[in-house]
């Protein structure tokens, strides 16, 4: 599904991503842990398009198509979703008309029908109740005023709504409490299938307590530093992140 | 005092010899003289410092003659229409028949002929606005206008539309005063639509007087459109309100010439409350003036603010907004809010929000920001699939809504929310 | 509430007699003829023995001053001004330019040591003061003393009275004066070029890091008397400069005037910290008296990446009508404004500043600090543009004011024009009272009204307090708690 090659990154003169290389397949939960700095975050917005991250050499394939000349709305279409760490808040737009425009234009890339409106509300009133977003938030402007939690919780309603391929969920449990931290990740799990792949990125293990990862990779100085299965996220709780910030400084 | 000097202004001073005995002549006499003052004003008089209304005029085009030709006047919306075409109140292409019970309504002809003390005072409630020129020049040379009374209690739920309309084709100037009394408790809603039939530069000089009797509420969505490059149209709000007595405004620009809305309101009575809103969507060379007054004279006022700039191409916008509190008008709350976008490399914003505080127990504020659309809004937005334009589109549409979002007849929020996504899409299929 | 109405009668009683620096000095002086003309603008250039063009210079501003008109937009209110019956020149007699301190009248070193300015560098050396500052204090219409120039000139920094530049650095002085604030560019600017008398002239060269802060203290004596100096500061290429500046001057009934002109100029990557203490005699209780203080100032941020910072505390002047602008001319320079002005009494406040933002991805930042008590009238007048090639160019304006008791005034009126779409420029201000919640809060805590006044009162103003050299904020943190008295202790 996701096929990184020696990427290198830089925003503005500074390189951020180094040399990383990562591949995650169909159906496979990819967690990415490492600590703050490292370029976790440039890693999701490259994938997913964002102007002033540029790959100055290396790939980036979806099924095999390399998208890093692609723009952004282009890479959704394909199927690539990015949940926000810091989801934007737009006044004036009401979360609806939002999610509308988003779905249609989604489908009109693909060449599918648009969806009509009693479809649309259909679809968007079963994924809100599924996460708790009462129906007025849906008439609200777009993440304006939001709590952390809502926002979070919104991001996950569209997940729902555009069912990607490729779902990056980028630290999407800062600033959730347990309660809201459970919600989103059977937001998550309801969502897995051997068609979709999830890359993971958080901090801390606790996420991946509720969304089962297939394989956990250590991100550090801008690389994959190591590889492994789940075990190898309860071994960096316990020991912390400074074998492979101590490995750099060697 | 008269020192005139320019052709301007020796043309203006032919109009009002052509107008003094034409009813209030006290009234007009006084406009004549505070205009006299300052003359037409060009960049250096403060408030139209932004707006050179004397460059742009150059010499008046002549003194509208009414026409009398039966036109067929298509309907933006269902409302009871009075029209003032060609500078003169226009019966026969009004529904003066279907006006409901507690409407009554005059043309400003018959009432200066009239000269009933009540409406005479109402009209020339120049406490506010007295300094500025075109409103003084406006009283000197009204040619018509209505003057519509609604009566105590009333609530009156068809909307009445005031249309100020230009049709002949040759360069005209225009000058009309509508005068609009609400009674105690009275509620009403007001369309006030500016507009042009013909491609003519007119030069068009308007004024609505509203008076709110305490308890009473007025809704009011202004409409400029129309007009041409060379076109000029100030449109004057003179607002007076009495207790608790409140006016929920809104006014959308559009179109192209010269255009200026100012507005002077007076919260008069304890408990008032204002919202005067306003968006511009600016294309091609217009220039869009919103220059408002908010007066709090009395304790507990409230106004409220909120404007949008879409400016695209080389259009220009200006926002002068003050707000001033009068000593002892505690607990005044006053919000004030500008935002411009600017959308091309030569369009142009001013804005100039003013604080004039003589009461210490107060909250008063405000915020302007200019400046183009967010980048991390359009990555939002595109990563969701939303091709750039649209998503620009997207953004814009939430910008104006913003300005929107207290009107609260549904009818009227629809025939906004379609001129701005007209306005939109011509702009997505260029 | 009745704290606050404690307050508010208190201040509103508030003895602005209490003007701790309202002694005058008795010295002999030496003045010219009362009145203007262009003997006196001679007179004055005679004095100074300038070269001839700078004679020429100040005639032609004074010829020009002549066809202008007084500015009268600002929002102050005073009776006209009789410009013919001001003294244009008044110094010390027996100081026509000291050589040492040791030449200096005794009664002026005495006069500074009661201002708490410290004139002999042994004294400041003997660990008196903990930080060095080197001052050059003006009196009237000369400079009396400078401090520390020899150790300055070691630096290679040049840090004189102006009067004495025009005759070491004729070339410096030639031309950059008046290369920011033109001879025609204001009334009152345009009147100072032809009469000024002295002021502080500073050049720091490439490269070079002052090594101590500058400062000028200016004190106004003479009765009926114009003060009107002039301050040049240049910083080269990469070089940086602190700068303090202090103002008093003694009680009187009738209305001094001052018209300074301030000018900077920042070349390529260079760094001006321009601070300001204006403690003006205000006026009495009754509105009598006090500093019109109509003052130009303005840097020009010349080169790239070049860096301006106005810091000012305003509590003093009966009028003040003052706006410390940055021309932002170089790519990615930045101006910054940091502004408390307290008023009290009558006294009437119109300032602010200007940021014109001309070059590629220029930075301005806005904070100000209103605070009006008594009855006064307390204003903001700013503007910031940015023209058609400031891409990128990036303003945040932040304009608070406080109002203490029901009769005085508080007014913003900013400017905000962007011919630039890539310009991004953010405005807010708002305008309230002392919150009767916090107040409360505090004197449950224990504090009198007066305490928890001051209290708020310094954490409304601490942003701006914060960009003062740390002795500096400590005397604004006082003098403002003097000028806000009986409401603060």
């Amino acid at each position: 599904m996701l096929e990184i090659k020696d990427l290198h990154v830089s925003v503005g003169e500074r390189e951020i991503i180094k040399g990383l290389t990562l591949s995650v397949k169909a159906g496979e939960v990819a967690a990415i842990m490492g600590p703050n700095g490292t370029g976790k975050s440039t890693l999701s917005y490259v994938i997913a398009g964002r102007e002033g991250y540029e790959a100055t050499s290396g790939d980036v394939r979806l099924n095999g198509e390399n998208i890093l000349d692609l723009d952004p709305a282009e890479r959704a279409a394909k199927g690539v979703f990015l949940a926000f760490q810091y989801p934007v808040e737009i006044p004036g737009v009401a979360t609806m008309t939002f999610l509308k425009a988003a779905l249609n234009a989604q489908r009109r890339a693909r060449g599918e029908p648009e969806l009509q409106t009693p479809e649309f509300m259909k679809r968007v009133k079963e994924a809100a109740a599924s996460l708790g977003i009462a129906p007025d938030m849906l008439r609200r402007p777009l993440n304006a005023g939001f709590s952390g939690g809502e926002k979070k919780r919104m991001e996950i309603l569209q997940m729902a709504l555009l069912q990607p391929r490729l779902a990056i969920l980028d630290e999407t449990d800062s600033g959730l409490d347990i309660d809201a931290l459970r919600v989103v990740a059977d937001g998550v799990n309801a969502l897995r299938s051997p068609e979709r792949a999830f890359v993971v990125i958080t901090h801390y293990q606790r996420l991946l307590e509720y969304i089962r990862p297939d394989s956990v990779h250590v991100m550090a100085q801008g690389r994959i530093m190591r590889s492994g299965g789940p075990e190898l996220a309860l071994e960096l709780e316990e020991r912390g992140y400074q074998d492979y910030i101590a490995q750099e400084a060697a | 005092m008269i020192k005139l000097a320019s052709e301007a202004e020796a043309t203006l001073s032919s109009f009002y010899e052509e107008m003094r005995d034409k009813g209030a002549p006290r009234l007009r006499a006084a406009g004549w003289a505070a205009f006299s003052e300052s003359g037409v004003p060009n960049r250096r008089v403060e408030s139209w410092h932004y707006t050179d209304l004397k460059t742009a005029m150059g010499r008046p085009a002549p003194l509208a003659t009414a026409s009398r030709a039966a036109l067929s006047l298509p309907r933006a919306h269902d409302s009871l229409r009075l029209v003032m075409l060609d500078g003169a109140f226009r019966p026969d292409l009004s529904d003066i028949a279907r006006l409901p019970d507690g409407v009554v309504v005059l043309s400003l002809r018959d009432a200066l002929g009239q000269g009933e003390l009540h409406v005479m005072s109402a009209l020339a409630s120049a406490d506010i606005g007295a300094q500025d020129p075109i409103l003084a020049l406006n009283a000197a040379l009204m040619q018509d206008g209505v003057v519509i009374q609604i009566a105590p209690g009333a609530a009156i739920d068809r909307a009445i539309e005031l249309a100020t309309l230009a049709s002949a084709e040759a360069a005209q100037s225009t000058y009309t005063r509508a005068l609009v009394m609400l009674g105690a408790g009275a509620r009403a809603t007001v369309i006030e639509t500016l507009g042009a039939l013909s491609s003519a530069p007119a030069q068009d000089n308007s004024a609505l007087v509203l008076r709110l009797a305490p308890g009473a509420r007025l809704d009011l969505v202004t409409h400029f459109s129309g007009g041409v490059d060379q076109a000029i149209r100030v449109a004057s709000l003179l607002a007076h309100l009495d207790v608790g007595a409140m006016i929920n405004s809104f006014a959308l620009i559009e179109g192209e010439g010269l255009n200026r809305r100012q507005i002077f309101a007076r919260l008069d009575g304890e408990k008032a409350r204002a919202v005067f809103n306003g968006a511009t969507l600016g294309r091609g060379r217009l220039h869009a003036d919103t220059t408002l007054i908010v007066d709090h004279a009395k304790p507990c006022g409230e106004s409220r603010e909120v404007f949008r700039n879409i400016l695209d191409d080389q259009s220009v916008g200006v926002f002068q907004g003050k707000v001033i509190v009068r000593p002892g008008a505690q607990k005044t709350d006053g919000v004030m809010q500008s935002k411009a976008l600017l959308l091309s490399e030569q369009a142009a914003m001013n804005n100039k929000p003013e604080l004039e505080i003589f009461a210490d127990d107060v909250q008063c504020g405000h915020g302007a920001t200019c400046g183009r659309l967010d980048k991390d809004q359009l990555f939002y937005l595109t990563a969701r699939g939303l091709p750039r334009r649209e998503a620009e589109a997207l953004l814009i549409e939430g910008f104006a809504n913003e300005a929107m979002n207290a009107i609260e007849d549904e009818q009227l929020q629809a025939f906004l929310s379609d001129r701005v996504s007209a306005w939109l899409s011509r702009r997505i299929s260029r | 509430m009745a704290a606050r109405q404690e307050t508010v009668a208190r201040v509103e009683s508030i003895d602005v007699d209490a003007y701790k620096y309202g002694f005058s000095t008795d010295i002999e002086s030496e003045k010219a003829p009362k009145g203007l003309n262009e003997d006196i603008v001679r007179f004055i250039s005679a004095k100074k023995n300038e070269p001839q063009w700078l004679t020429d210079w100040r005639l032609e501003a004074y010829r020009r001053w002549l066809t202008m008109p007084e500015p009268r937009w600002a929002r102050v209110h005073y009776p006209r001004i009789d410009f013919q019956d001001l003294y244009y020149y008044s110094a010390p007699k027996s100081t026509p330019g000291p050589k040492s301190l040791d030449e200096v009248d005794p009664e002026l070193l005495r006069t500074y040591e009661k201002l708490g300015i410290p004139l002999r560098e042994q004294e400041i050396l003997a660990g008196v003061e903990t930080r060095r500052v080197a001052v050059d204090a003006v009196f009237d219409s000369v400079s009396v003393a400078t401090t520390f120039k020899a150790e300055l000139a070691k630096a290679g920094v040049i840090f004189c009275p102006i009067s004495e530049a025009v005759h070491t650095h004729p070339e410096l002085v030639q031309k950059y004066l008046g290369s920011v604030v033109p001879v025609t560019d204001n009334f009152y600017a345009t009147l100072n070029s032809a009469v000024f008398s002295d002021g502080s002239f500073v050049y720091v060269p490439k490269g070079v890091r002052c090594p101590m802060e500058l400062s000028t203290y200016f004190r106004i004596n003479e009765q009926n008397t114009g003060q009107f100096e002039r301050t040049l500061i240049i910083a080269d290429e990469g070089s940086y400069v602190s700068y303090l500046e202090g103002c008093t001057a003694p009680k009187r009934d009738e209305n001094q005037l001052h018209a300074a002109v301030v000018e900077l100029i920042a070349l390529d990557d260079a760094e001006i910290k321009y601070s300001t203490v204006q403690n003006w005699y205000p006026g009495d209780s009754e509105g009598r008296g006090g500093i019109y203080n109509f003052v130009t100032k303005r840097g020009d941020c010349r080169g790239r990446n070049s860096h301006i910072s106005w810091t000012q505390v305003e509590t003093g002047s009966a009028i003040t009508w003052k706006y410390p602008s940055c021309i932002l001319r170089g790519d990615g320079s930045q101006g910054e404004f940091y502004s408390i002005a307290v008023s009290n009494g009558y006294q009437q406040v119109d300032s602010g500043t200007k940021m014109l933002h001309l070059g590629k991805n220029t930075k301005s930042r806005i904070i100000s600090k209103g605070i009006s008590a008594g009855r006064s009238q307390n204003t903001y007048r700013g503007q910031v543009s940015a023209h058609r090639k400031a891409d990128g160019a990036r303003n945040f304006t932040q304009c608070d004011s406080l109002l203490i008791g029901p009769n005085c005034g508080a007014h913003t009126v900013p400017y905000i024009e962007s011919k630039n779409p890539s310009a991004q420029f953010e405005h807010e201000a708002t305008t309230s009272k002392i919150s009767e919640d916090q107040l409360f809060y505090a004197m449950q805590r224990g504090l009198s009204a007066e305490e928890a006044t001051a209290l708020i009162v310094n954490g409304f103003v601490r942003d701006v307090l914060q960009q003062l050299p740390m002795e500096f904020a400590v005397e604004a943190q006082k003098l403002i708690s003097i000028s806000l008295e009986g409401s603060v202790g």
